[in-house]
């Protein structure tokens, strides 16, 4: 079977999860709550996962519920907060612009945060879920305009901002990976410099680089992001995300 | 025993300018739509809005009534972000307060419980201690010593709400997912009032909610019962409505210009609301 580079990203994704065990796996986008699903539905069946509303739910399907939703739990948003600041949570967001060291902005652009030349999201839970939980990000456009040098405004902690904020920001950071449409990026050199971990098939190490505003960490061998198993694929195409919508977010 | 129903009008009567005024619900779900209308019908001005935000605050800021916004986000849900608001901070026309949106539980908290903070990891490291002047740290007393964030207590001069039923004396029930936190808005605030679907006698309530673990709004919370069928349109009042998508589009679309905004203006909001729930019905 021939497989499109959003299953690639959707299995890069599940892979996040992988080791997380028990705990809400908390994917935000399209390929993300795909990705999230698939890790259940395979390797780790353990996690929590929500309906995107107020309930924790069994089922593999990433968008729709034919069958009816099957209810675990009850989690309406102030229960969402205990999950979040007791750290029993992975949460995978999106960002418009990321820096080396991970610091995150979806609020707003431009240098002038009175009037800024684009106003994003503003702040959501960015601050909150970056100290206290395992955080990776999704980039599904990969470019110079979202990994930059210096971002605009720090929404999502990154590494060097937390040591400076001082023990009690860094005490529960965990910040894990970037996924994109054309590779996996970590954190994981002596800096906290951001390092490429794998390439999607067919991305060349430049290719990345020249989509990344600042400089890599880049080793000599790096791998190759790892292809679904056939039994994934069939989970991805048939049970969680039959209308494809995947291929609407990377195209192929 | 006292009714407390009230018109939409006379709600509006008892705000002021310059007051900071809270408002239940989240993005575009279970807003008091027909009490924020009624907001922009009147001369109130310089407001400073507290919102999970939705369009409650990009109504008040296309009609140019918002002195402030104290937010974490201002969405539309299937749309990411409210154009009215967006439109409002480009130009600079309104001051902008950023929060997270789990610290921002915690001023209404805090305001709730009448102390002066409560304490959180959530800001560390980020811009929020930079672009929000009111957020300040502080230092654990205990033996840790940790240095923590200070959330303070996000007062109220009033709250709006919108319910799914209510009595006449303001006990009330959300029916929906989630009452998000329309009780801390109630708790927080020094005037409070509620719009509601349908009044009910006291003794029908459990019945209409199913359960009392639906009942989370007492009387002792609420000054002021607005009826109003219809009046979170159109966002979200699941099971009584979903939200009006296509009614939804064309309000984001009146964002585009000037004259835009000033036909929907014309013809949704310049009405009384009787007419505006009417019009919605014939659409």
């Amino acid at each position: 079977m021939t497989v499109s580079r959003a299953e690639v990203c959707v299995t890069a994704i599940a892979e996040c999860f992988r080791g997380d065990g028990e705990i809400l796996a908390n994917p935000i986008g399209t390929i993300p709550m795909i990705g999230g699903r698939l890790a259940r539905a395979s390797f780790e069946p353990d996690l929590l996962m929500t309906d995107g509303e107020a309930c924790l739910i069994s089922d593999h399907a990433a968008f729709a519920w034919p069958e009816g939703r099957v209810i675990e739990a009850y989690n309406p948003y102030r229960a969402m907060f205990d999950l979040v600041w007791s750290g029993r949570r992975h949460v995978i967001m999106g960002a418009s612009q990321i820096d080396r060291f991970g610091n995150q902005n979806f609020a707003a652009i431009g240098s002038d945060y009175s009037r800024p030349k684009a106003q994003l999201l503003g702040f959501r839970g960015a601050p909150g879920n970056s100290v206290n939980d395992a955080t990776s990000y999704w980039v599904p456009n990969h470019s110079p305009r979202v990994f930059v040098e210096s971002v605009d405004v720090v929404t999502g902690v990154g590494w060097d901002r937390a040591a400076a904020a001082g023990p009690a920001a860094t005490r529960y950071m965990d910040l894990r990976r970037v996924v994109t449409n054309l590779a996996v990026l970590d954190w994981e050199t002596p800096g906290h410099h951001m390092r490429l971990r794998s390439l999607h098939p067919g991305v060349s190490a430049k290719e990345v680089q020249d989509a990344t505003g600042f400089e890599l960490v880049i080793p000599d061998q790096v791998a190759a992001s790892r292809l679904p198993t056939d039994e994934e694929l069939d989970l991805i195409r048939r049970v969680i995300d039959p209308t494809a919508l995947r291929e609407r977010e990377v195209p192929a | 025993m006292s009714d407390k129903r009230l018109t939409e009008e006379e709600v509006v009567a008892e705000l002021h300018s310059g007051m900071t005024i809270g408002i239940g619900g989240w993005g575009s779900r279970r807003k008091p739509m027909s009490l924020i209308r009624a907001i922009a019908r009147s001369g109130l001005r310089d407001l400073t809005l507290v919102s999970y935000g939705g369009p409650d605050v990009g109504v008040l800021c296309a009609t140019g009534q918002v002195k402030r916004v104290v937010y974490a986000f201002v969405s539309l849900d299937t749309i990411a972000l409210d154009p009215h608001f967006r439109s409002a901070r480009q130009a600079g026309a309104v001051e902008d307060e950023p929060w997270d949106e789990g610290l921002f539980l915690l001023g209404l908290q805090a305001a709730a419980w009448r102390v002066p903070f409560l304490p959180s990891r959530v800001g560390l490291g980020s811009d929020l201690l930079r672009l929000n002047p009111r957020l300040a740290t502080v230092r654990s007393p205990f033996g840790d010593g940790e240095e923590l964030v200070a959330a303070p207590a996000l007062e109220l001069d009033a709250a709006l709400c919108h319910l799914d039923r209510a009595d006449s004396r303001g006990n009330a029930c959300f029916l929906g997912p989630d009452l998000y936190f329309d009780d801390l808005f109630l708790r927080a605030a020094g005037r409070r009032y509620i719009s509601t679907e349908k009044v009910v006698p006291t003794a029908g309530l459990l019945e209409e909610a199913g359960t009392e673990q639906r009942l989370r709004i007492h009387r002792g919370l609420v000054d002021g019962v607005v009826e109003r069928p219809g009046g979170a349109h159109f966002t979200d009042c699941r099971p009584d409505y979903e939200r009006d998508e296509a009614f939804q589009k064309d309000y984001g679309a009146a964002a585009s210009s000037a004259e835009a905004w000033a036909g929907f203006r014309a013809e949704w909001i310049d009405r009384t609301e009787d007419e505006y729930q009417a019009r919605v019905a014939a659409r």
